[in-house]
């Protein structure tokens, strides 16, 4: 049990409770206690001078690859939930594309153990859609959601038969778990990591069209409404693709859509000189695309901006683009990316931190993402206005494929807690 | 660091030769130059000058091309550098080596130049980057990105048989999309100033956006053939057949292909040219490709030009590593 946090005079923005205020928060048995005025009795074991600090709720992130098990020369489970908690980042759903990918429970285990070594963020795993992530064979997902998945995913990598897909969504709707779905048409992507479009002309590399993701959406909007499956879009990439969301929601489907945070800041030009750290999954599109994806965010059509978090070595990315391994090391970036949302004008702060704390969390229906009393106590503390330049030997997480290298971001963390226990920084704490 | 400017040094020189796109017009004039002073050397008894003596160039070819090969090989030597060849393809490359790899040990041996060829475009690109200071790189084709000494050997005959680039109006036909040489060529040609720039394709073959190469879109051949002074045809690859691009080398024929009928529609002095090896029937109808006005024999031997007049202008102002190493 941990002891009892006294949270002093910072800035809290709770945005499911729609609270921005100068107050404080005080902590005790792993949970929330109040804002305000301390419960009777309180004692505090510990107080955090939150002055000049913004006090959030620990950031929840849809998208996260943590690598292990089967390719542990990227990253791994203890390295990667290391790197969240220094980011603010508490919860971190874990994509299902491992190797073994997650499966079965045995899977499940490794992953929950190694989550529990750690001692920093809270894991919560993902199942995978079909087993093996293979398209064609369900997974066993009552088993897995009785052993703590929260959702299944296809983990990145799209079903293509589309029975195969209908039954997924049928039977994943018997045991009432939501079903994460990658966009992405295999046919039209297959080859590419690059948006069809003047830059790949250019650079003279086949490109990945918008209807990639647009016939993809319809195929699935068209299953949803047969089969009443509720399912999460994840990493909208196009101005079109936000459009059949929206217009899917506003028939009432139950759908909800996730957009990763590179997206809302990088296009197409970001590749040019086949700078292979913009080689991502969707690909960056043009600077339209990322206008309405900002506007989508803002409108609440898109729910949860996550980080898409890739790990790779520096072999993935240390080849022509075409060879290299698409997707960014998101974590370290994800917050402070939030922030800039609101200094660029996107989005109000509130806003922004609601799609990154309790937007996730609601639609997985995680217990995070709030400070609301009896929530549990997964509590980021940041200077808003600290500045650093993101270099890729300054990430905690052992990826170094930053696109945002040479940017100047302002936000640092300065202490996180998940369930009421610092988890970065990592201290001995005074008494 | 400007990635625009890697194959320029602070004088403008030319320090890699990755692509045409972004070159000056002076620069690439002054390519053009030197090869005409080139190939007066050729066409003498003696075959050789001394630029590039002591020097070492290094064929690294990941893609075969015999052809390529052999007249950067025939230019290397006329030039009087030490010529190596590696044949990547049956290499390390193909053991799993990663290409960072492969090419530190290449350093080690003291190179003065890498002239690459790779299936990857970009692949040049990413070698320019990572060598040391000392090593030009030269593209012999990446991908569907860029043959910029093909295109110079284009642009050279060219501006042999029409001078002036500025009146003319070029066409190029058949596969945009797949076509490193094409892209280098458009650059050239708008680099070089010429009037118009044309390209003619079914929309299968044609990149997203190519308009914003600076060219004129056409999908028929007859207008897209009218007038001009310049039909490039581009070779037609059997495998795009599978890839549901085409239905048949007969309908790309019928549709694209250049016939003396359709070649009347060009200016009179027209001149017809194709990169090779040609596909006769498929992209181009024998009766032209050996008809008066093909200049495609004359490519072949304006390629050797060209590519010593690019390789010395790559080493020119650079100390040779053997010397310096004295």
């Amino acid at each position: 049990m941990s002891a009892s946090v006294h949270i002093r005079g910072g800035r809290v923005l709770c945005p499911a409770q729609g609270i921005d205020r100068s107050t404080d928060v005080f902590v005790g048995d792993g949970r929330i206690l109040a804002l305000g005025e301390p419960p009777e009795g309180f004692h505090a074991g510990r107080t955090l001078d939150a002055r000049g600090l913004l006090v959030l709720p620990g950031l929840v992130d849809l998208g996260t690859n943590l690598r292990e098990p089967g390719a542990r020369h990227k990253a791994d489970i203890v390295s990667e939930l290391r790197a969240a908690a220094a980011s603010g980042i508490t919860t971190v759903c874990a994509s299902p594309a491992t190797r073994p990918a997650v499966d079965n429970t045995a899977v499940l285990e490794l992953v929950q153990g190694q989550a529990h070594k750690a001692g920093a963020s809270r894991l919560v795993p993902l199942g995978a859609l079909t087993a093996g992530l293979d398209g064609e064979h369900l997974s066993q997902m009552a088993a897995l959601k009785r052993a703590g998945c929260v959702a299944v995913s296809d983990g990145g990598q799209p079903v293509a038969n589309t029975l195969v897909l209908r039954r997924a969504l049928e039977y994943a709707a018997t045991h009432d778990l939501p079903v994460m779905v990658t966009p992405q048409d295999p046919d039209l992507t297959r080859g590419s990591s690059m948006h069809e479009g003047w830059m790949a002309t250019r650079l003279g590399i086949a490109g990945i069209p918008v209807a990639a993701e647009t016939v993809a959406l319809a195929r699935t909007l068209a299953l949803v409404e047969e089969t009443g499956a509720r399912v999460h879009f994840m990493r909208l990439s196009s101005t079109r693709g936000a459009e059949l969301v929206a217009r899917a929601r506003r028939d009432g489907l139950p759908v909800s859509a996730d957009v990763a945070m590179h997206q809302l800041f990088l296009t197409e030009m970001d590749a040019s000189g086949y700078s292979t750290t913009a080689n991502v999954l969707p690909p960056l599109r043009g600077e339209r695309d990322r206008a309405a994806l900002r506007q989508a965010v803002a409108d609440g059509v898109i729910q949860a901006v996550c980080s898409d978090h890739q790990p790779h070595d520096a072999d993935a990315k240390a080849v022509p683009f075409v060879a290299a391994e698409p997707g960014v090391s998101g974590l370290d970036t994800l917050l402070a990316l939030a922030l800039r949302l609101e200094d660029e004008g996107a989005l109000p702060l509130l806003t922004a931190v609601e799609r990154v704390t309790s937007g996730p969390a609601a639609l997985l229906g995680l217990p995070g993402g709030t400070l609301r009393p009896g929530a549990p106590a997964d509590i980021c503390l940041v200077d808003p206005r600290a500045p650093w330049w993101v270099t890729p030997e300054a990430l905690f997480s052992r990826g170094r494929n930053t696109p945002f290298g040479g940017w100047e971001l302002t936000g640092r963390v300065r202490h996180t807690l998940v369930d009421g226990t610092p988890v970065y920084p990592e201290e001995t704490a005074p008494a | 660091m400007s990635r625009r400017d890697i194959q320029l040094d602070d004088q403008g020189r030319l320090r890699h030769f990755l692509t045409t796109e972004g070159l000056p017009r002076d620069l690439l004039e002054r390519i053009l130059d030197t090869a005409a002073s080139f190939t007066g050397v050729i066409e003498k008894s003696i075959k050789t000058v001394p630029l590039l003596r002591g020097r070492t160039v290094m064929n690294l070819f990941f893609e075969a091309s015999t052809r390529t090969r052999t007249t950067f090989e025939l230019a290397a030597k006329r030039l009087s550098a030490d010529v190596l060849n590696l044949d990547m393809g049956s290499s390390s490359a193909v053991k799993g080596e990663s290409l960072l790899d492969t090419l530190r040990n290449l350093e080690a041996m003291q190179c003065d130049m890498f002239v690459v060829r790779h299936a990857d475009s970009g692949a040049a690109h990413f070698i320019a980057e990572h060598v040391g200071d000392d090593v030009a790189v030269v593209n012999a084709g990446d991908g569907r990105h860029a043959h910029p000494t093909q295109a110079m050997l284009d642009m050279y005959t060219i501006r042999r048989h029409k001078g002036d680039f500025e009146p003319l109006r070029v066409a190029i036909v058949g596969d945009i999309l797949h076509s490193r040489v094409a892209r280098s060529q458009i650059h050239a040609l708008n680099g070089l100033g010429a009037g118009e720039v044309r390209v003619v394709a079914p929309r299968t073959l044609l990149p997203r956006d190519v308009e914003r190469l600076g060219v004129h879109v056409y999908h028929e051949i007859e207008a897209g053939l009218r007038d001009v002074d310049v039909v490039i045809t581009l070779r037609l690859q059997r495998e795009r057949m599978q890839g549901a691009l085409l239905p048949s080398e007969q309908e790309y024929y019928q549709l694209y292909g250049i016939s003396r009928e359709r070649l009347a529609l060009a200016a009179p002095d027209a001149i017809v040219m194709h990169p090779g090896p040609i596909n006769r029937g498929v992209e181009i109808e024998s009766a032209v490709a050996d008809g008066p006005h093909s200049v495609i024999l004359n490519q072949v031997t304006n390629g050797i030009a060209v590519r010593m007049a690019v390789m010395s202008m790559c080493l020119e102002g650079r100390g040779s590593r053997a010397e310096e190493d004295e």
